[in-house]
């Protein structure tokens, strides 16, 4: 039985992989020493993991870093994996500082007891009280406002008035959604439950989903395609979505509008932070936390991604502040983690998938 | 007086063997036992809702999704596998390999690129709205849409396997059914088709527990399967037990459709003539058939595979110049290194299992064998957090004994090393390379073993001279396979790196979850590229 030639090019090149895949993993595991956090404890390093997108926070590390030599260590995922590998660790955890997109996930990691208070004046005075957790477990970083925005061609901003509106039947086919799996609308949602009650709220969102025009989206910007493109006509959008999609396409005939005025305010959320239970560079991780809050960092860490600055001196980006300002609901956003399993449920029940 | 020695030795080596084979079982078993552990705390706030809002629903969904999947990958795989393995028509060589192809493509890519190209604000139906005014399209993100896409990124699975059985089975089976009066349909679908059953069954399985497993494409569709329920049941309800319950029945399901199809195919013993098909012994199609054959080749190599990468390219143009930039030729250096490593764990892990499963004549060691393949079915997210559970443990655990017991700080051992990603791959994907090296074990026969071993070859000699060149094929498609699948694998890839381990899926996830499609096709046309490679070889290889 002879082998053809081809055979053994195969096999040398497969081992050839695996000797250079083998070389690779023994030298990241030399090189691991140096990524053990608990082996420089106190020293000049924070570790954050973050569910905040990755292109969203490393120019401000990387700032952070060149400003004050302290090196920023940090791995991106979920709030939820996150959340579960901070408890799998437990006092061994090598993260100091819990990063999410939501006040709902910081308020959780509070309950699992994730999270430890931090006493910071700078904290304190940097931050509004509605927008960072009662006792100081965590603390708002950027807003985000999650309003309506609507199809110019095919809707008068004089149409609109509330999120609650979108529920009457004259937006029958008109309405379009992101799905109730994002904690966005899990949210607005715990925020309207706070508002309302259960009752009146979950009418409410039936009101939505008998308005649909289409299945609801995965995301925000597919969602805000479908209506530039008159599959409906109005939604309910993170504003940093719509100014990312403007900027890529300044025609689109969409245009934001700022809901409840005569209420309770827009629906707003955080992008927050806490430093951990377990953390081992606490007080580095405090000081990080203090110099995001400060006026330079925080246009830096709302404007790479078109969001409202918490601390209340500094203005938002211009692109930004074109849309104009509107009042925002005043409800410590704490409640919305309160309430987010409630939400989810009164989802459940009113068929918003 | 050799002979009673030659006995107890053969026991004992059986032992070893099943023992082997409970400790890849037990591997397995930790992280669905972890998962599962939760099992029987009452979830009372949560049940009555799920069963009442959300259970009935995804049954229904996972039920549809299962059976649309199995028969889409049995119908194109199998079919595709026997033209291009048993048929001359135009084209033959190129679909032989090209058709492999859309398993460089990650399913949750697949989804998102056919949204982005079929739905109502896409390309196609905007052109078609701009010519005949308001038209009725069938809406992409449907049943039917999840139901097309995994079953165009899966169906390789099957064609790989059943090709291979197609080739090794060789035309003088046919032959015989022919000669015995069956026409050329009949000697396909009685004798060809049953023959390479096992290997088909084995791939359809494959896809089946992917598809069971799958969370980025449903959600891409925002698809309500199990996967999506454990997920909401833990990340949206944040009640442990309920997703620990349903992970827990979706682990019995899988369970139940391994037995039921090793049931169904009872104690038949399958072994090939061994010789191999080649050109001679192709079936010359007639002149439409010819044709048909080439086109029908075409059709599903553009769908699933040309288009998307064509429309990915695109959205990659559009974004390199701002995207592109040194860090990516280290997430490419990661996804293969990742890739490899564990593709010959899996491999070695899977051979040993293959060998117990062969040597070891007990029941047990066979239920050994099914429960170590049951990582595969369980949900990447699910398994992520199973594996990490008790490696945090032990690490903290050791720690502690290490400093109580020596004074030694040892820190950790195992967390947030490769250590614990490459043990969770391993559990996940281990199935994947089982398959067609067990598949190649069978055609190891003891009256093979018998007469090298009458002719003066045993031990390693045997392993060497025989059992090597037999298996070969299969180990190289088992590691093939796994490197392929571990480069597009998202949420334990997530969860378990360690620091600076981005690798291209990392990078892809960074862009879909903030609804950024056309910046994620940078990382996703590299991926493909990458998966490129390997699956090229895999098919010149088997091909010869």
């Amino acid at each position: 039985m002879s082998i053809p030639a081809p055979r053994y090019s195969v096999v040398n090149i497969v081992a050839a992989a695996v000797l250079g895949a083998g070389i690779a993993f023994a030298s990241s595991l030399l090189a691991d020493d140096s990524h053990r956090a608990d082996a420089a404890p106190g020293g000049d390093e924070v570790v954050v993991y973050s569910a905040r997108n990755e292109q969203l926070i490393k120019p401000m590390f990387d700032a952070y870093t060149k400003e004050t030599g302290v090196k920023i260590k940090f791995i991106t995922d979920k709030e939820g994996p996150l959340m579960q590998r901070l408890k799998a660790e437990g006092a061994g955890t090598p993260a100091d500082i819990l990063l999410t997109v939501d006040a709902g996930n910081l308020w959780q990691a509070r309950q699992m007891n994730l999270l430890k208070p931090v006493k910071s004046t700078v904290l304190e005075a940097n931050i509004p009280s509605h927008l960072r957790d009662a006792d100081n477990y965590w603390f708002g970083l950027s807003v985000r406002a999650r309003t309506i925005v609507y199809n110019t061609q095919r809707v008068k901003p004089e149409q609109l008035s509330t999120y609650e509106d979108l529920a009457d039947p004259k937006w029958k086919k008109r309405l379009c959604l992101r799905t109730s799996k994002k904690v966005y609308n899990q949210s607005l949602v715990a925020m309207m439950i706070a508002e309302h009650g259960e009752q009146k709220t979950e009418d409410l969102v039936r009101g939505w989903v008998a308005n649909l025009a289409t299945d609801v989206f995965p995301d925000d910007v597919k969602m805000m395609q479908a209506i530039a493109a008159g599959q409906c006509d109005v939604g309910i959008v993170n504003t940093y979505y719509f100014g990312r999609l403007l900027a890529k396409n300044p025609k689109l005939p969409l245009k934001l509008f700022w809901p409840n005025q005569a209420g309770n305010g827009v629906h707003v959320n955080v992008s927050g932070a806490g430093v951990t239970a377990h953390a081992k560079h606490e007080a580095a991780a405090v000081k990080l936390l203090e110099w995001l809050s400060t006026p330079k960092a925080q246009s830096m860490f709302a404007d790479v991604n078109l969001e409202y600055p918490v601390n209340p001196a500094v203005p938002p980006a211009a692109a930004v502040a074109a849309w104009g300002t509107f009042k925002q609901n005043p409800i410590n956003v704490a409640k919305a983690g309160e309430l987010q399993t409630a939400a989810v449920k009164l989802m459940d029940r009113a068929g918003y998938k | 007086m050799s002979r009673p020695f030659s006995i107890r030795w053969q026991d004992i080596a059986a032992r070893g063997w099943t023992l082997a084979a409970a400790a890849i079982a037990l591997l397995v078993l930790i992280p669905v036992g972890v998962v599962m552990s939760s099992l029987w705390m009452p979830a009372p706030d949560v049940w009555p809702h799920l069963t009442a809002h959300v259970l009935p629903e995804l049954l229904r969904n996972t039920f549809w999704l299962v059976l649309g999947v199995g028969i889409g990958v049995s119908v194109l795989g199998v079919s595709l596998a026997w033209l291009t393995a048993m048929c001359e028509f135009p084209g033959r060589r190129l679909f032989s390999w090209a058709l492999m192809l859309p398993m460089a493509i990650p399913a949750y890519v697949l989804g998102f690129v056919f949204i982005g190209l079929l739905d109502f604000t896409g390309p196609v139906q905007t052109a078609l709205r701009g010519w005949f005014g308001e038209f009725p399209f069938p809406a992409i993100r449907s049943h039917g849409g999840v139901i097309l896409v995994m079953t165009l990124t899966l169906y390789p699975y099957v064609y790989l396997i059943a090709r291979n059985a197609f080739l090794t089975q060789g035309k003088r089976t046919l032959e015989v059914a022919q000669s015995l009066g069956l026409s050329r349909r009949a000697g396909f679908f009685r004798v060809a088709l049953p023959m390479a059953r096992p290997w088909i069954a084995g791939g359809v399985m494959l896809a089946i527990m992917e598809t069971l497993a799958d969370f980025g494409t449903v959600a891409v569709f925002n698809y309500d399967t199990f996967t999506t329920g454990i997920y909401k049941a833990w990340y949206g309800l944040f009640s442990l037990p309920a997703a620990s319950q349903l992970a827990s029945l979706l682990v019995m399901l899988v369970f139940a459709l391994i037995l039921i199809e090793q049931y169904t195919r009872a104690r038949k013993r399958y072994t090939s003539t061994g010789r191999h098909t080649d050109a001679r012994d192709r079936i010359k199609l007639h002149r439409a058939a010819r044709w048909s054959a080439t086109w029908y080749c075409v059709l599903v190599a553009s769908i699933a595979f040309v288009v998307p990468l064509l429309q990915l390219i695109d959205w990659a143009l559009s974004v390199y110049q701002s995207d592109l930039d040194a860090r990516y030729f280290e997430f490419l250096l990661h996804s293969i290194a990742l890739g490899a490593i564990a593709a010959v764990i899996a491999a070695a892990v899977a051979l040993t299992l293959s060998y117990a499963a062969r040597h070891s004549r007990t029941g047990r060691t066979r239920w050994l064998t099914r429960v170590a393949n049951l990582g595969y079915a369980l949900p990447g997210p699910v398994l992520a957090v199973g594996t990490y559970i008790p490696i945090t443990w032990l690490d903290t655990h050791v720690a502690e004994w290490m400093h109580a017991a020596f004074g030694i700080e040892v820190g950790h051992l195992l967390q947030g090393t490769l250590l614990t990603m490459l043990a969770a791959y391993t559990v996940r994907f281990m199935a994947v390379s089982f398959n067609p090296i067990d598949g190649n074990m069978q055609r190891i026969t003891r009256s093979l073993d018998d007469a090298a071993r009458s002719l003066g070859v045993s031990g390693i000699k045997m392993l060497q001279r025989v059992h090597i060149p037999i298996l070969r094929s299969g180990l190289i498609t088992g590691m093939l396979l796994v490197f392929v699948d571990v480069m597009k694998e998202m949420p334990i890839t997530l969860m378990t790196r360690p620091f600076g381990w981005d690798t291209l899926a990392i990078q892809i996830f960074e862009m879909t979850s903030e609804g950024q499609w056309e910046r994620a096709a940078l990382p996703a046309v590299a991926l493909v590229i990458v998966g490129l490679v390997p699956i090229a070889l895999l098919t010149r290889y088997t091909d010869h």
